[in-house]
């Protein structure tokens, strides 16, 4: 099975090793993986600040770079979910479509397409926080949302229970945003800290060790908060944990 | 006229620490209730599928609903005026009050009357107007309006309240005791119930079957505005029309369960006719909400019952305090309706937002908020609306984005910069990022640039 | 054009479409336990207490043992005589002194523990409101199950007035603290009696 790779920005620009440890798990699971070099963002900062003619271009060259695959995958929930649902500042040609209709999030992609029953070469013996990113929560529904009467699941979870030696412990709100939200970081800068400082107390008194996220985007939020508070916490992503990356 | 800047009163209302704090979890507790009493009823996802659709289809047919429940209504003996907008209904209301002379009125929460500004006007008219409700009470006397549609004081302590109460009703100062200052607001209330000449109330739900509509409180003073006074006037917006009786049930079900996590409220009262040798007056009002109904992307908004669910599960709300919006209603629901009183005023709103959903998830009438928040944002943007440095920001990332060769310039370029630069430079007035977080580090290489060195064939 | 014709004009011009059909409305019947059970663990969770009166005799009595220190019992009902007559006639302000008002509730609902009161069993609406206290006889085979069954009476299309009344007013206004009898009765007590034989049944029959 052949698939395309898609990097968001800030994956490529400050933690490569998402990326990296992206492509070597669907590589050791058997998949050719393709990375298209010409490829820069899906344009999601752009459309959610309103600005759809500014997104026009990122998107159409998102389309372009990703027509010819299956098969696209990203380690990254907002911006599978923006593709899917809102890549639409562009005409919707066939191309575009296709594009849309093949974009997957890193952990459905892991359990509903390939079923992935183990992963042998992963260990990660530590107490781990998992956040779900309110993207893949509420939208890509990866796992039941507290709010929703329905009964539980979770796909990151059946995936990090294959993970020796790992121990998953909740914080006090395991589904309350972290504060992220793309541009809402800058311009409401107080309430994102404020939100950020307190998702990352309520793991750290929960005794995590880790706080793991299929979003790297919140993770780097959070960890900015934790540094800053100067908080024992370290961040890392579910591919990386998947991929046998060891602490 | 001057854009709200919720950015900056959230600011004073984080600085404010235990307060905030209080207010983040007095709401977050709500939440934690709602969902213990929606899981505790099997039914509870088709009760929100079923009120939604009820409201869908009598929206989708409000004028003849709307008829309807004129028509019952004047049968039953009551009076029913209409308000195009928020100065005809003050003005329909001063003179009900002012043809059978009453200087007092006697009133129990309501959202409408705040959203007219209706006290102000009647004030300059010489007539006193007492809220009645403790929480709007408290509000009232202390010149603020409410902060949140249920709970309206919910971000003052009880030393807030006892500074409140001493200045204004003789309590004792600094006595913060919570059962002696809701004692005091009783004693001194109810001589306003027992001497007032008229009562007003608004309505959570008007039914168009039988003319009548029902009001849902907890302390009973709307039960007391309407039942002491002979003359009862009732401001009941346009949207808040359900066409039976047995709809009822699926309403009353979902109401106090979403807002307070309680089955019911301790009244629900149900008027359908005036009492002997009283007077029943119904405004129904307008306000915008006809034109609402016609935006296709935001009509929606006008299925709300009002139960503040959204607010108490909004991250940003338990933040930043209802007056932070700077509208009469604030939170999730706030931020989709006040752009159609005012898109310059409230432009920056559909900001206030991570757009993480939760408030979705827990509208009992499943209005889809977090999708038409990010549809305003477009509005915004096309009407031009959007603050110089953000639509700046956006113009040279989206050009930045489009241009591969471009993009690979700015990330290099911002490595080195965070490689580079002294903290000083880094983290100042010009970057918001770093005011309370550290910058992430720059690595050595890219992805990019090491998939080039370990996988692609340059 | 007046105010009316402006407005229904609007909406009319704005409806949307296509409308959607009303659904039907299940009544989401649970085979529970003893709906009077039901009804005592949901009034009690709301602050309301259920006290049982077994003999239904000396009713004035019982009410004054309830509380020893009230002057002005006023009732509603036949069944009790209270110290001061009431009369739908009366003015609501004659009400204000009143310690215990008394009303036999037409029916009352298991799954939220409410009474359903009318002018018809208030005599005067605001009994219920400025006593200090509300007392309610209620026949335990005039409960229903949930608030669907509830809204099928016959009696919300006749009532001028009709309240759904869950314990006592209650607010939690300041910091979340609950406070019982905020603008009206600081206790609900609801004493399970069957009618008396000949009295009206449960849907006004």
């Amino acid at each position: 099975m052949k698939a395309g790779l898609f990097i968001p920005c800030y994956v490529d620009a400050f933690f490569p090793a998402v990326g990296i440890a992206t492509l070597q798990l669907l590589e050791r699971l058997g998949l050719e993986v393709v990375y298209p070099l010409d490829q820069t963002c899906c344009g999601q900062m752009m459309a959610n600040s309103g600005s759809q003619k500014d997104a026009a271009g990122a998107e159409a060259l998102f389309v372009e770079n990703f027509k010819d695959f299956d098969h696209i995958i990203t380690p990254s929930g907002s911006c599978a979910y923006h593709v899917r649902e809102h890549l639409d500042a562009i005409p919707q040609t066939a191309d575009a479509q296709k594009v849309r209709r093949n974009t997957y999030e890193l952990v459905e992609f892991l359990h509903d397409v390939l079923k992935v029953q183990a992963f042998p070469w992963a260990e990660f013996p530590h107490k781990v926080g998992l956040h779900n990113s309110c993207t893949t929560l509420r939208k890509l529904r990866t796992a039941k949302a507290s709010e929703i009467d329905e009964p539980f699941f979770s796909k990151p979870i059946d995936l990090l229970r294959k993970v020796r030696g790992i121990e998953l412990v909740a914080p006090s709100r395991p589904d309350e945003c972290c504060g992220f939200g793309g541009t809402f970081s800058i311009f409401e800068e107080p309430v994102s800290a404020k939100m950020g400082y307190d998702k990352v107390a309520d793991h750290h008194d929960a005794g995590a060790e880790y706080i793991v996220s299929a979003d790297m985007s919140c993770l780097m939020h959070q960890k900015g908060c934790a540094e800053r508070l100067g908080l024992d916490i370290r961040f890392i992503h579910i591919a990386q944990i998947l991929n046998g990356d060891r602490a | 006229m001057r854009r709200i800047d919720h950015a900056e009163a959230a600011s004073d209302f984080i600085a404010a620490k235990e307060h905030q704090a209080f207010h983040d979890r007095r709401l977050w507790d709500l939440r934690l209730k709602r969902d213990r009493e929606a899981h505790g009823i099997p039914e509870w996802e088709e009760l929100r599928s079923l009120a939604s659709q009820i409201k869908e289809h009598t929206l989708s047919r409000l004028a003849d609903y709307l008829e309807e429940f004129e028509a019952r209504a004047k049968e039953n003996g009551a009076q029913v005026h209409w308000a195009r907008d928020a100065s005809e209904h003050n003005q329909i209301v001063f003179d009900i009050l002012s043809a059978r002379r009453a200087k007092t009125l006697v009133k129990s929460k309501s959202m409408l009357t705040e959203e007219c500004d209706m006290r102000p006007f009647l004030e300059r008219r010489h007539i006193e107007v007492i809220e009645t409700d403790l929480g709007e009470r408290i509000q009232q006397l202390d010149d603020e309006p409410p902060s949140h549609i249920v709970v309206p004081a919910v971000h003052k302590l009880r030393g807030d309240v006892s500074t409140v109460f001493a200045r204004t009703i003789g309590a004792e100062p600094g006595n913060e005791d919570i059962h002696y200052l809701a004692e005091t607001q009783r004693r001194t209330t109810r001589p306003y119930f027992l001497n007032a000449e008229a009562g007003m109330t608004g309505a959570n739900f008007a039914v168009a079957e039988t003319g009548s509509f029902v009001v849902c409180t907890n302390e009973g003073n709307a039960d007391l505005s309407a039942n002491v006074p002979t003359l009862h006037i009732a401001s009941i917006g346009i949207e808040k029309i359900i066409p039976k009786t047995e709809h009822l049930g699926v309403f009353i079900r979902l109401l106090s369960r979403s807002a307070l996590g309680s089955p019911i409220t301790q009244y629900t009262s149900h008027f359908r006719a005036p009492r002997d040798g009283g007077e029943l007056h119904i405004v129904l009002v307008d306000n915008r909400r006809s034109e609402r109904l016609g935006m296709r992307d935001f009509w929606y908004s006008l299925k709300c019952i009002r139960c503040g669910a959204c607010m108490n599960t909004c991250p940003v709300y338990r933040r930043s305090g209802g007056l932070s919006y700077g509208a009469t209603y604030s939170g999730p629901i706030g931020v989709i309706i006040d752009p159609t009183f005012n898109i310059r005023k409230y432009s920056n709103l559909p900001f206030a937002s991570t757009l993480n959903g939760s408030c979705t998830n827990v509208c009992p009438v499943k209005i889809n908020i977090h999708e038409q928040i990010y549809k305003w944002r477009q509005v915004i943007a096309e009407r031009n609306q959007l603050p110089f440095v953000k639509k700046e920001m956006m113009r040279i990332a989206g050009k930045v984005l489009a241009d591969p060769k471009l993009y690979r310039a700015a990330i290099s370029a911002t490595g080195l910069a965070i490689e580079h630069l002294p903290r000083f430079a880094l983290y100042n007035w010009l970057n918001p990022w770093g005011r309370q977080r550290e910058v992430p580090d720059a690595p050595q290489q890219s992805f990019r640039s090491w998939y080039i060195a370990h996988r692609n064939l340059s | 054009m007046t105010s009316r014709d402006t407005i229904l004009a609007a909406v009319r011009a704005n409806l949307p479409s296509p409308a959607p059909a009303l659904p039907e409305i299940p009544l989401f019947e649970r085979t529970a336990g003893s709906l009077l059970d039901e009804f005592q663990e949901a009034l009690v969770r709301m602050g309301g207490k259920v006290v049982d009166e077994r003999s239904g005799k000396n009713l004035d009595g019982f009410v004054r043992s309830l509380f020893p220190q009230a002057r002005v019992i006023c009732s509603a009902t036949p069944e009790v005589e209270g110290t001061r007559a009431l009369t739908c006639s009366a003015s609501p302000t004659d009400l204000a002194d009143v310690d215990v008002g008394i009303v036999r509730a037409a029916f009352g609902v298991a799954e939220t523990g409410s009474i359903w009161l009318s002018e018809v069993e208030l005599q005067v609406n605001a009994l219920a409101y400025l006593a200090q206290h509300l007392v309610a006889l209620l026949d335990p085979s005039d409960i229903v199950g949930n608030l669907h069954h509830a809204y099928r009476d016959p009696r919300f299309k006749t009532a001028r007035y009709a309240v759904l009344v869950t314990g006592p007013s209650a607010t939690a206004d300041i910091e979340g603290v609950l406070i019982h009898g905020a603008q009206g009765v600081r206790s609900l007590t609801v004493l399970p009696l069957p009618r008396p034989i000949g009295a009206a049944g449960r849907s006004g029959a």
